[in-house]
C-alpha cells in the first residue's frame, strides 16, 4: 500500500490560506477543502489478487474442517414421537385422541444410545410446521405485564388472548396461551435420570424480563384452552419452560430446549423415556420429536456450517489457480500504457 | 452641476450623424387623430406623465417597479414547498405508508415510518427555502437601488427602486441604469440624444443612439418639470426589446413614439452626462422582466435515469408484495384454520386475519407488504444525494484554483443538483463578449506604406511559440505552471525530425508584460516619441496618426487629475485608436459642432501645434457599411476624405494609384488575422473644392429626403464619395481575451467537448474572435450562411426593384440551399485533417430554426468542428441550445455573462454564469457561476468528472445495499406464513439506512477520486467516460441489482442453514427470532460495508473511519441497546454480551457470509483489472508503480495521446502547421536529393 499524498500543484492556493488556524490545522484544512487529503490508493494487483483469494481458501477450508470435526463430535439423538404416541384405534383420528382429556397420554418410546454421550446431555423438544413466527403470534404478548403482573393493566396487545371471565389474564397473550406441554422422563437400568429444568432459559430472561413477583393469574380458565398450565404459585421468574416457550423461534421448525442430563449415558445403553403426549400438533399436522445432544464449542450438531466453510474456501482456492493460470497465460504488466483505450483503437485500427 | 456640463457638451449630433440621427421632420398632428386613438387592441395603456399618483388607483393602477423573482413568499412556502416535496414518486410513497403506519396493517410502529420521512423531507425544505432566501436577498438588493425621481414642484430626490410608479420623471445620470423603461424627454445633449450600453440586455458591446421628441426639448432643467404634463398611450407590455408603438400627447399636439425614444431597464445610460425621462412601464411590466422566464428546474441525466430503477423497484416492490398476499391469503384460506394456536376464530377488532375473508384480508396484507418491503426503495436515497451534492458544491464553491484574485470570487455552484451533469457535457454553447473576451481593445500593430510596425505579440502567437518551443525541446512541461501545453504526440522522445518553425511564426516569449495603458499595448520604438519622422514614408505615417485622430465619433474627456484625455467611444476599437493617436502624439482633444481638434506633438518643438479640422461631413459605421468617413477640411483648406473600413471593402474601393502598398498590407492583414486581431484598413482621398460642393448638394438632398429610400439615397450618396480611395495602411487591434481562454478551449476540445459560439456581434468580430481563440484558424473550410446579401442589392439603385422580388420565401430557399450544399461539400471531403467550420448569422438563422429545416441545419453544425453563430437574439440562442440539446440528445451546457444570455444559460442543461464585471442576471440565472471562462475547464473535467463518477457508484451502491437488505425481509416472509412479520427489530431497519450504512455511502460520493485532479487534467479522455456514462449503464446498474440479489440470497441462506434447529453455542441455547435476525443484519452490515471498500479506489482518514466506525457503531449500537431496558428493547436485551458474542458460530458466520457475498464483485473487478483495464485502472496502475517518474516519456506521450483528436484549438492549430510544413520540407527534400544534394533544412526554406 502507498500512502500518497496529494500532489504539490496548490501553488495556487498559498495566497488564500487561512491564518485562524495553526499552521498545521491550517494546512490540515486546506488540504480537506482542495480535496487533496493524504490517501492511500490500493491497486489490485495480479499478485494480490492471487495471494488474496489463495489466503481465504487458505483460512477458509482448515477452519470448515474444524467445525465439521466438531460437528461429528457431537452425539445427537433424534426420536419422533407424535404418531407412534397414538394408540392404533386412534390413529384414523389423532386430533380427536388429543383433545379427547379423558385418555391418558402416557406413552413410552425406547432409545438406544449409539455412543457414549458426556454430560451434559441437552433434551429438546423439536416441533415442526409450527408458525410462532407468525406475527399475529409473535405481537400477542405483553412485556410490561410480565415484569409488573397485574399492575400493568393496558395489555391489548395481548389480544385475543387478553382477558377471560372479565378478568385479566397473567401472563396474557397467545404465546403463553399456547405453552408446550408435554413432558418427559428417563429411565435408564440403574433408575430414573435426573433432568435438570433449571437453567435452561437464558440468564438475562428470567432476571430481567420476567417478573420475581409476577404468579400466573387466571391462566388457561377461559373457554379455550390452549397448552400447558402453570403453577399459580411459582413466580414467571421461574417458570423458565414458560421462559424458553416465549422466545419465539425465527422458523416453522424449530427445537427448544427442555432440561439438561447431568450424568454420562454410555454407548449402548437402552433408555426408555416416559412421556405425556399432551400437545396437539395433530391438527397442522406437525411432527413432535424429542431429542438428546452433547454439545461442544460448537453447539450442537451443526455440519451445515463446515460445510459451508470448506465450500466458500475452496472455490477462493479454485479462484486463485484460475486466475494464476490465466496469469501465467496471458500476463498483462501493470501500468502497460498500451492498454489505455487510445492505444488499443489505434491498434485495431 | 449639470449645467456645466451641459455648457461643455454644447453638441448638436444630428447636424454631423449621417444615418441614425435623423429626426422625423413633421409630427404627426396633421394625420394623428385627436382622439388618440392607436389601433387595434393590446394597445391600451395609458401613462399619465409627471402624474404618479394618477396610477395609485383604478384603472391606471400598475404594478410598482418593485420586483421579485423568488418561488416562494411565508404563506405559500408551506403549501407550495411540500407540494414539491411529494411530487417525488418516492415521497409520496412514503407518506402514504407512514399515514398507514398508525393502523394495525403496518408492520412498523408509526416513529419508525414517519421520523425519516419526516427528516427527509425537512431536509430537502431547509435546502429550498435557503435558496428561495438567496433570490430574495439578490432581489432586495436591485429593488433598494435609488433614483433620482421628481418629487413636485421642480425638484427631484432619490427614492428607492421599487418605489417609483409608472408616471413618475426620472432623472438618470451616466454610468447609471435605468430603473424602469422610460421615454426619454431630454438629455444633456441640446438635442436630446444620448448613448445607451444595452449589453444587459442583447450583449451587444457597442453603444445605442436614442434621441428624444423635438417637442420634449425645451424640458432641459429640473425646474421645468414643475408644469410638465403630457399622456402617452401606447401597447401593452410585452416582450419585444426592438419594437414599441405609442403616441405621447403634449401641449395638446399628438407625437409618434418609436423604440428610439425609450430606454429599457438595466441598460445603461454611457458618454451622456444624464437624461431626463417619463416611466412607462414598471416592475414586471418591463421588457427586460418580460423577457426573463421562469427558472426551469433542472434535473440531471443520472437523476432521470434513477426514476427508472425506482420505478423497476417498485415493480419488484409491488410483485413481492403480490406474491406475498397471494401466500398470506391461500395460507389463510387453507391452513391458518388449523393453526389452533393462533385462535383463528377469533378475529379481534381487525379483518387482517379473518378466516371467512381469506381474499379481503389478503388485500389488507398487500397494503402490509408494501410497506415491509418498502426497503426496496431507499428512503434515504434522496437525502443522502442531497447531503452528497451539498457538500460536492462546498468543494465547487472552496476549490482555490477557480478562485478569482483579483475579483475576490470564488466558484459557486449555485444549484447542487447538476453537479454530476458536469461530467457528462457533450456541446458547450458560449456567449462570446465578456466570456471569452474582456470586451477590452488593444492597439498591438499596424502596417503602414507597406511595413509591419509592432513588436509585441498577440496572445494567440506567445501560446502558439511556447507550445512549439515546447516541441522543440522536447522537455516535459511543468505541472501547474499555469499554461500547460501539450507537446505534440511522438515529437517529444526527440526522435522527430527537427523543424524549426521561426519562418513561419515571428516572436519571442516575452517577459510578463509591465502594466501599461489601457487599449494600448504597441511597442516599437521606430514610430514612438516622434521616430517616425526618420522612417521612409513620413508623410504617410503623419496621415495614418491623423485618420486614427480624426475619423471617429468619440468625445473627449479631461480628466482632472492627470491632466491626460480618456475618450468616450460608441466602440471599444475607436477608443483604442484614439488612445493610439494621442500615444503617438496625436492627441484628440476637444470636438465642437463643427470641428476636431489634435494636438499634434512633434520633437522638434515642446510644446504641441493645436489644429483644428473642420468637419464637414460624417458617414458613419453600421454593419451594412463595414467603413465609416468623415469629410474633413485642414487648416490649409484641403478638404479630405478619411476613411476606415473593413479591409475587403476598402480594397475594393482603392483607386489605381492608391495600390501602391495594398500587397505588402493584405500579407499583413493576413498575419494579422493569423494572429487573432481585429483588423481594419485605413484610407484617404483628397477631394477637389469642386468636387466636394456638388457631392454635398447631392448628399444634404438625399439627406433631408423624406420618405422609406432616404437610407437608400444617403447610401448611394456615400457610396459616390467613398472611392478612389489612397491605401495608407492597416490598424490590428487585439480584443483581448480573458486569461487563459485559447489554453482552456484546447483542453475542453481535446477532452471531446464541442464548443459554439453564440454571440450578438458582427459577423467579423465573431470570426476575429474565432480565429483568437483558435476555433478557426487558417486552412479551414469556412462556411458562411447568411441570407441574400442584400447590400449589394441596395447599393445599385437599378436593382431596387430586385429587393421586393427577394421575399421571405426566397430567402429561406436560398439558405435552405446554402446548408444542402455545405454537407454535400462536407460529406465529400476526403482529406481526414480537413476541417470546417460554420458560421453563420442571426436572419439566416432565423430559418435554419424553422420546424422543417432545423435537423439539417444541426447535422450540418455536427459535422463541423466549430459553430460560429453571429448576431443572434437573446431569444435564438436560447433556441440554438434547445437544438442542441433535443436534437443530439446530449448534455449541453451554455456559459455566458450577461442578461442576453439569460434565455440559453436556462435552456441548457447546465448553465454557467460569469460573476465578473457585467450585471448579475446571467449569475442569477446560471446554475454554476464562475468569474474566468478559464475554470470551466477544472470545474468540467476535474469536478464534473469526479462528480459523475461519485454520483454513479453512490446511486449504484445504494440499490445494491438496499436490494441486499430489502430481499431478505422478503425470504423470510415465505417461512413465516406470509404473515408480515419481520425478522429484525424495528430499530435495525430504521439505523440501516440512516445511521448505519449512510456515511460510508456519503463518504464514496464525496472523497471518491479515481484518479487526482493533475490527472483528471493531464489525461483529457478521461472525461469522456462521462459522456459515454460508462458508470451509469444499464448493464453496470443491472449488475449491481444482481449483486444485491445474490447478496440477499447468501446471508439469508446461509444464515438460516446455520442456526437452523440445533444449538448455536455451548450452552445448548437454540436461536430464537432475535439471535438469527441479529446475526443476519451483522452480516448485511458487514458484506455491504465490505462492498463498499472494495468499491473505492481512494481511502483518506476520513472513508477509514467512516467504514470503520459503521461497522463498530453496530457493535456499540447493539451493546447500548442491549443494555437498555427490556421493556425498550425486548428480546434484544442483552443480546450480544449474553447470547451471541460467547457464540464462536456467531462470528464465523458473520465472516463466511462477508466473504461469500463480496466474492462475485470480487472477482468481477480483479478480472476487469487484469484482462480488460478502463483507462483509469491503467494511469492508477502507473501512478502505484511511479512509472510515470521513472519514464517520463511514455507518461508525456500518453498524455498527448489522451486528447480526442481535435479540429479546434492550438493543438489542432500547431498540428495542421506542423503537416503543412512537413509536407512542404518533403517536397523540398525530394527535389534536393534529385539533385543529390541533401542539405539540412534550414529555417529560412520554411
Amino acid at each position: 500500500m502507498e500512502m500518497e499524498g496529494g500532489s504539490s500543484s496548490g501553488s495556487a492556493g498559498g495566497t488564500q490560506t487561512h491564518h485562524r488556524f495553526s499552521p498545521m490545522r491550517s494546512r490540515a484544512f486546506y488540504r480537506f477543502t482542495q480535496q487533496n487529503l493524504p490517501a492511500c490508493k490500493p491497486v489490485l494487483t495480479p499478485g494480490w489478487v492471487i495471494m488474496t483469494f489463495l489466503i481465504m481458501g487458505i483460512v477458509f477450508v482448515p477452519v470448515g474442517l474444524v467445525c465439521l470435526h466438531a460437528s461429528e463430535s457431537v452425539v445427537e439423538i433424534v426420536d419422533r414421537y407424535d404418531v407412534e404416541c397414538i394408540p392404533e384405534a386412534y390413529r384414523s383420528n389423532k386430533v380427536a385422541y388429543i383433545k379427547d382429556s379423558s385418555i391418558s397420554k402416557n406413552c413410552n418410546r425406547t432409545i438406544k444410545v449409539q455412543k457414549h454421550m458426556k454430560a451434559p446431555i441437552y433434551i429438546y423438544y423439536e416441533l415442526d410446521n409450527y408458525y410462532q413466527n407468525h406475527r399475529r403470534f409473535v405481537k400477542s404478548r405483553n412485556d410490561k405485564q410480565l415484569l409488573y403482573g397485574l399492575k400493568y393493566k393496558d395489555t391489548s396487545s395481548c389480544k385475543p388472548e387478553e382477558s377471560s371471565n372479565g378478568l385479566p389474564i397473567v401472563p396474557c397473550g397467545l404465546i403463553a396461551w399456547s405453552l408446550f406441554n408435554d413432558s418427559y422422563a428417563f429411565v435408564r437400568d440403574r433408575g430414573e435420570m435426573n433432568v435438570n429444568r433449571k437453567n435452561i432459559a437464558w440468564k438475562s430472561d428470567r432476571e430481567h424480563k420476567f417478573g420475581k413477583h409476577v404468579y400466573p393469574f387466571n391462566f388457561q380458565n377461559g373457554t379455550l384452552i390452549g397448552g400447558g398450565k402453570l403453577d399459580p404459585s411459582i413466580p414467571l421468574s421461574d417458570q423458565e419452560d414458560l421462559i424458553v416457550w416465549m422466545r419465539t423461534a425465527a422458523l416453522p421448525t424449530f427445537r427448544k430446549l427442555y432440561g439438561i442430563i447431568e450424568e454420562d449415558i454410555d454407548a449402548d445403553e437402552i433408555i426408555t423415556v416416559h412421556l405425556v403426549n399432551n400437545y396437539n400438533t395433530y391438527s397442522f399436522g406437525g411432527k413432535k420429536k424429542i431429542v438428546l445432544t452433547t454439545s461442544n464449542w460448537l453447539g450442537g450438531k451443526n455440519g451445515f456450517l463446515g460445510m459451508a466453510y470448506i465450500a466458500i474456501g475452496t472455490s477462493f482456492v479454485l479462484i486463485s489457480v484460475l486466475f494464476a493460470l490465466i496469469h501465467v497465460k496471458y500476463p498483462r504488466p501493470r501500468g502497460d500504457p498500451t492498454y489505455l483505450s487510445w492505444n488499443r483503437k489505434s491498434n485495431a485500427s | 452641476m449639470a449645467r456645466t456640463g451641459r455648457i461643455r457638451e454644447k453638441l448638436r449630433w444630428s447636424k454631423i450623424y449621417t444615418f441614425s440621427c435623423i429626426r422625423p421632420t413633421g409630427s404627426m398632428t396633421a394625420d394623428a387623430s385627436p382622439s388618440l386613438s392607436l389601433p387595434g387592441p393590446g394597445h391600451s395603456r395609458v401613462v399619465r406623465c409627471n402624474q404618479p399618483h394618477a396610477h395609485r388607483r383604478n384603472p391606471l393602477n400598475y404594478p410598482s417597479n418593485y420586483i421579485s423573482t423568488t418561488k416562494y413568499n411565508i404563506v405559500t412556502f408551506l403549501p407550495k414547498a411540500i407540494f414539491e416535496q411529494f411530487r417525488r414518486v418516492a415521497n409520496l410513497y412514503f407518506l402514504l405508508a407512514a399515514c398507514l403506519s398508525v393502523t394495525s396493517i403496518s408492520p412498523f410502529s408509526p416513529v419508525s415510518m414517519i421520523a425519516p420521512l419526516a427528516f427527509v423531507v425537512g431536509l430537502s425544505m431547509a435546502k429550498e427555502a435557503l435558496e428561495d432566501w438567496r433570490r430574495f436577498v439578490q432581489d432586495m438588493k436591485v429593488n433598494i437601488r435609488k433614483a433620482i425621481v421628481h418629487k413636485g414642484n421642480g425638484r427631484f430626490g432619490n427614492k428607492f427602486w421599487h418605489k417609483i410608479r409608472v408616471g413618475d420623471v426620472v432623472k438618470v445620470e451616466k454610468n447609471q441604469f435605468f430603473p424602469a423603461d422610460l421615454l426619454l424627454l431630454s438629455s444633456s445633449y441640446e438635442d436630446g440624444i444620448c448613448y445607451v450600453e444595452t449589453m444587459n440586455l442583447d450583449g451587444e458591446t457597442n453603444l445605442k443612439v436614442k434621441r428624444s421628441l423635438e417637442v420634449t426639448l425645451p424640458l432641459e432643467d429640473d425646474q421645468s418639470f414643475n408644469d410638465f404634463s403630457a399622456t402617452i398611450q401606447c401597447e401593452d407590455p410585452n416582450s419585444s426589446l426592438y419594437t414599441f408603438v405609442g403616441n405621447l400627447e403634449y401641449e395638446r399636439q399628438v407625437y409618434a413614439l418609436d423604440p428610439s425614444q425609450i430606454l429599457l431597464r438595466d441598460s445603461k445610460l454611457r458618454n451622456t452626462s444624464y437624461i431626463y425621462g417619463v416611466v412607462i412601464f414598471t416592475g414586471h411590466d418591463t421588457k427586460v422582466m418580460q423577457n426573463a422566464t421562469e427558472s426551469p428546474s433542472k434535473r440531471s441525466r443520472i437523476e432521470k435515469k434513477m426514476d427508472y430503477i425506482i420505478y423497476i423497484l417498485f415493480t419488484v416492490l409491488v410483485l413481492v408484495s403480490l406474491i406475498s398476499s397471494i401466500g398470506f391469503a391461500v395460507k389463510t384460506k387453507f391452513e391458518m384454520p388449523e393453526w389452533w394456536y393462533l385462535q383463528p376464530q377469533r378475529v379481534g377488532d381487525s379483518h387482517l386475519y379473518n378466516l371467512s375473508t381469506p381474499g379481503l384480508s389478503g388485500i389488507f396484507h398487500l397494503v402490509t407488504a408494501l410497506i415491509l418491503y418498502g426497503y426496496l426503495i431507499p428512503i434515504s436515497l434522496y437525502v443522502s444525494i442531497e447531503v452528497v451534492k451539498v457538500l460536492q458544491a462546498m468543494f465547487i464553491n472552496q476549490d482555490l484554483q477557480m478562485y478569482d484574485e483579483e475579483t475576490g470570487n470564488p466558484a459557486q455552484a449555485r444549484t447542487s443538483n447538476l453537479n454530476e451533469e458536469l461530467g457528462q457535457v457533450d456541446t458547450i454553447l458560449s456567449d462570446k463578449t465578456g466570456t471569452l473576451t474582456c470586451n477590452q481593445m488593444d492597439f498591438l500593430k499596424c502596417s503602414i506604406a507597406g511595413f509591419s510596425y509592432g513588436l509585441r505579440s498577440s496572445e494567440v502567437e506567445i501560446a502558439a511559440a511556447k507550445q512549439i518551443a515546447s516541441e522543440e525541446s522536447g522537455g516535459s512541461v511543468q505541472n501547474g505552471s499555469g499554461i500547460d501545453y501539450w507537446e505534440n504526440g511522438g515529437s517529444s522522445c526527440g526522435s522527430s525530425p527537427e523543424i524549426k518553425l521561426e519562418g513561419g511564426i515571428t516572436c519571442k516569449i516575452e517577459k510578463a508584460r509591465k502594466p501599461m495603458i489601457k487599449g494600448f499595448s504597441f511597442e516599437d520604438d521606430r514610430l514612438m516619441q516622434g521616430n517616425w519622422l526618420s522612417e521612409p514614408d513620413p508623410d504617410v505615417i503623419l496621415l495614418f496618426f491623423r485618420i486614427l485622430a480624426v475619423c471617429h465619433t468619440a468625445i473627449p474627456e479631461l480628466d482632472e487629475e492627470t491632466g491626460s484625455f480618456t475618450y468616450e467611444a460608441e466602440s471599444p476599437d475607436e477608443g483604442a485608436f484614439l488612445v493610439a493617436a494621442r500615444e503617438f502624439g496625436f492627441e484628440f482633444c476637444r470636438r465642437t459642432q463643427t470641428s476636431v481638434f489634435v494636438r499634434e506633438r512633434y520633437p522638434s518643438s515642446a510644446d504641441p501645434i493645436e489644429r483644428e479640422f473642420k468637419i464637414l461631413n460624417l458617414l458613419e459605421f453600421n454593419s451594412k457599411r463595414k467603413r465609416m468617413s468623415v469629410v474633413i477640411r485642414d487648416e490649409n483648406g484641403q478638404v479630405l476624405l478619411l476613411c476606415k473600413g473593413a479591409d475587403s471593402i476598402i480594397f475594393d474601393r482603392l483607386s489605381k494609384n492608391g495600390r501602391m502598398y495594398e500587397v505588402d498590407t493584405s500579407k499583413h492583414l493576413n498575419e494579422y488575422g493569423e494572429a487573432g486581431l481585429r483588423t481594419l484598413a485605413l484610407a484617404y482621398r483628397k477631394l477637389e473644392e469642386s468636387e466636394y460642393s456638388t457631392w454635398n448638394t447631392d448628399f444634404l438632398k438625399a439627406k433631408t429626403a423624406i420618405g422609406p429610400d432616404r437610407e437608400a439615397q444617403l447610401e448611394q450618396a456615400s457610396d459616390m464619395i467613398e472611392k478612389e480611395l489612397i491605401l495608407v495602411g492597416a490598424t490590428a487591434v487585439e480584443d483581448k481575451l480573458q486569461k487563459g481562454v485559447p489554453q482552456c478551449i484546447d483542453k475542453l476540445a481535446q477532452a471531446g467537448l464541442k464548443i459554439w459560439v453564440l454571440t450578438g456581434d458582427k459577423m467579423e468580430t465573431a470570426i476575429n474572435i474565432g480565429f483568437s481563440c483558435s476555433l478557426l484558424r487558417q486552412g479551414m473550410k469556412q462556411i458562411c450562411i447568411s441570407p441574400v446579401n442584400k447590400d449589394l442589392i441596395t447599393q445599385d439603385a437599378n436593382k431596387a426593384l430586385v429587393l421586393s422580388l427577394v421575399t421571405e420565401q426566397a430567402v429561406k430557399e436560398d439558405i435552405q440551399k446554402q446548408i444542402t450544399n455545405a454537407s454535400q461539400m462536407i460529406k465529400l471531403e476526403t482529406d481526414p485533417h480537413a476541417a470546417s467550420a460554420l458560421i453563420i448569422d442571426g436572419k439566416a438563422l432565423t430559418y435554419a430554426l424553422e420546424e422543417d429545416m432545423k435537423q439539417q441545419f444541426l447535422s450540418l453544425a455536427v459535422d463541423c468542428a466549430s459553430v460560429i453563430c453571429c448576431r443572434v437574439s437573446p431569444k435564438q440562442k436560447a433556441l440554438v441550445t434547445r437544438l442542441v440539446k433535443e436534437g443530439t440528445g446530449k448534455v449541453t451546457l451554455a456559459i455566458g455573462d450577461g442578461a442576453n444570455d439569460v434565455g440559453m444559460i436556462q435552456e441548457a442543461d447546465i448553465g454557467v454564469g460569469i460573476s465578473g464585471v457585467e450585471g448579475m442576471q446571467a449569475v442569477m440565472a446560471s446554475d454554476f457561476s464562475i468569474s474566468q471562462f478559464r475554470y470551466l475547464e477544472r470545474l468540467l473535467v476535474v469536478h464534473g468528472h469526479w462528480c459523475y463518477k461519485r454520483i454513479a457508484q453512490m446511486i449504484c451502491y445504494f440499490f445494491y445495499k438496499n436490494i441486499a437488505f430489502g430481499l431478505t425481509l422478503f425470504y423470510f416472509e415465505a417461512y413465516t406464513g406470509f404473515s408480515g412479520q419481520s425478522v429484525y427489530d424495528d430499530w435495525y431497519m430504521i439505523l440501516f439506512n440512516v445511521i448505519l450504512t449512510s456515511l460510508p455511502v456519503i463518504s464514496l460520493g464525496v472523497f471518491e477520486q479515481d484518479v487526482s485532479s493533475e490527472v483528471c487534467l493531464q489525461f483529457p479522455a478521461l472525461y469522456q467516460q462521462g459522456p459515454k456514462n460508462l458508470f451509469f449503464d444499464w448493464y453496470r446498474i443491472i449488475g449491481w441489482m444482481s449483486n444485491g440479489l445474490y447478496s440477499s440470497l447468501m446471508i439469508f441462506f446461509l444464515n438460516i442453514g446455520i442456526f437452523f434447529t440445533q444449538a448455536f453455542r455451548q450452552g445448548g441455547q437454540t436461536a430464537d427470532m432475535a439471535a438469527i435476525g441479529t446475526t443476519m443484519f451483522t452480516c448485511i452490515i458487514w458484506a455491504v460495508n465490505m462492498q463498499i471498500s472494495l468499491t473505492m479506489c481512494h481511502f483518506t482518514w476520513i472513508q477509514i473511519v467512516l467504514v470503520c466506525g459503521s461497522i463498530a457503531t453496530w457493535y456499540l449500537f447493539l451493546l447500548a441497546y442491549g443494555e437498555s431496558s427490556p421493556l425498550i428493547s425486548g428480546n434484544a436485551f442483552h443480546i450480544l454480551v449474553e447470547a451471541l458474542a460467547p457464540s464462536p458460530v456467531f462470528w464465523s458466520v458473520t465472516l463466511l457470509v462477508t466473504a461469500a457475498c463480496n466474492l462475485p464483485y470480487l472477482i468481477h473487478i480483479s478480472y476487469q483489472r487484469l484482462y480488460n483495464p478502463m483507462d483509469h485502472h491503467v494511469i492508477q496502475e502507473i501512478k502505484y508503480y511511479k512509472k510515470d517518474v521513472e519514464d517520463q516519456c511514455m507518461w508525456t506521450r500518453e498524455r498527448s495521446k489522451a486528447r480526442s483528436a481535435t479540429k479546434i484549438g492550438f493543438t489542432a492549430r500547431v498540428d495542421a502547421k506542423i503537416r503543412q510544413l512537413k509536407g512542404k520540407l518533403h517536397m523540398k527534400v525530394s527535389s534536393l536529393s534529385a539533385q543529390t544534394v541533401v542539405l539540412p533544412p534550414s529555417p529560412d526554406v520554411l
